[in-house]
């Protein structure tokens, strides 16, 4: 995968992928710090994580 | 051999074991939970979203980070016949804080003093009789949420008029623990089979210490006595691949405090040495072979 780096959804910065990402890896924003999901690899799509739920965790 | 990586989203501890799992020249399909849609009377020889049918796989490893649809998953699984990890006996265990409670208990297991009650009132009893400080916990959740130390009436009072008209019913549940007046940390240990592969402690200024919530990792030796409790309490809770997280008293003695059976572990592995999701994933692949 090249270099890329998308806009955040949710502020406009740009974010850098790891070149070893995966679709459904889970991202955050380096400027307004939200959680991404990366949809699509090339190109890479980034949508808002969903929402912690209540029982989420481990 | 096929595996299935069941998750809700790839987080720092889904890429290691992927990784984990491709030294050992095994590619496994990754299942989106959000994409199930089972039907329950037909068996595993219907087709999971990737494709392939569930009877394929000689394994489902549960990664969801939502504990529900991963307990409901490995229930439906189990129920065709499909090896999973772990296993939903052990997820519905350790999925309910108040069920691991029992299992502790049945098997002698050290925990803190614990209470149940299901009113406010019988509640406050309940919290006036392990005595304050105390901890309400609700029955399911993690990474320290909604847990409340509690030091007089007046707290008492208002955090369960707020539970019991703010919560939904899983809120009415009043679980109760002793305070334990731990040494500024508590221990994660991590089991794998019959084994504790490596354990952290988890420094924190605050009462809670996950390190979800900003606990500092090091490394926690494994003693014969910390393996030998933590041992025992997977055992109790069905086994598998589990992190136990203990509380030393006042007198230096373990307690068992709560199980995972989908444990988070990225920071554990920099400070103890050990690679854990190897050890994990070299322990489901030699269960497979074992029991195929």
């Amino acid at each position: 995968m090249t270099n890329q780096t998308p806009p955040c959804p949710e502020c406009d910065a740009e974010v850098e992928i790891p070149a070893d990402a995966m679709e459904n890896e889970l991202v955050a924003c380096p400027d307004c710090g939200v959680e991404l999901e990366i949809m699509s690899l090339d190109p890479v799509g980034l949508e808002l994580a969903p929402e912690i739920e209540e029982d989420w965790g481990e | 051999m096929r595996v299935a990586l069941l998750v809700t989203h790839i987080r720092a501890e889904e890429k290691l074991i992927i990784e984990a799992f491709n030294n050992r020249d095994i590619s496994p399909d990754i299942i989106l939970d959000r994409e199930l849609n089972f039907e329950i009377s037909s068996g595993p020889g219907q087709p999971a979203p990737s494709g392939s049918a569930w009877r394929e796989y000689d394994m489902v490893f549960e990664r969801c980070v939502s504990t529900s649809r991963g307990m409901y998953a490995l229930a439906i699984l189990n129920s065709w016949g499909i090896r999973t990890f772990n296993t939903y006996e052990t997820a519905a265990i350790c999925g309910d804080k108040l069920r691991t409670s029992i299992a502790l208990t049945r098997h002698g297991i050290p925990q803190p003093h614990t209470r149940v009650a299901f009113t406010p009132d019988s509640a406050m009893q309940a919290i006036e009789d392990v005595e304050y400080p105390a901890v309400l916990k609700p029955v399911t959740g993690s990474w320290g949420r909604l847990l409340a130390r509690v030091h007089n009436r007046d707290s008492a009072e208002a955090i369960l008029e707020h539970r019991q008209t703010l919560g939904d019913y899983n809120h009415h549940i009043y679980y109760v623990q002793e305070y334990v007046d731990k040494p500024g940390r508590d221990i994660r240990a991590f089991v794998v089979g019959d084994r504790t592969i490596a354990a952290i402690y988890r420094e924190s200024n605050h009462w809670i210490t996950n390190t979800a919530r900003g606990g500092l990792a090091t490394n926690c030796p494994v003693t014969q006595n910390l393996d030998d409790i933590c041992v025992r309490a997977a055992r109790a809770v069905g086994g598998g691949i589990l992190a136990i997280d203990l509380l030393e008293d006042a007198g230096g003695n373990y307690v068992v405090n709560e199980i995972n059976h989908t444990m988070e572990f990225r920071n554990s592995s920099q400070p103890t040495g050990v690679n854990i999701a190897q050890a994990v994933i070299d322990y489901v692949i030699e269960q497979a072979r074992v029991t195929a």
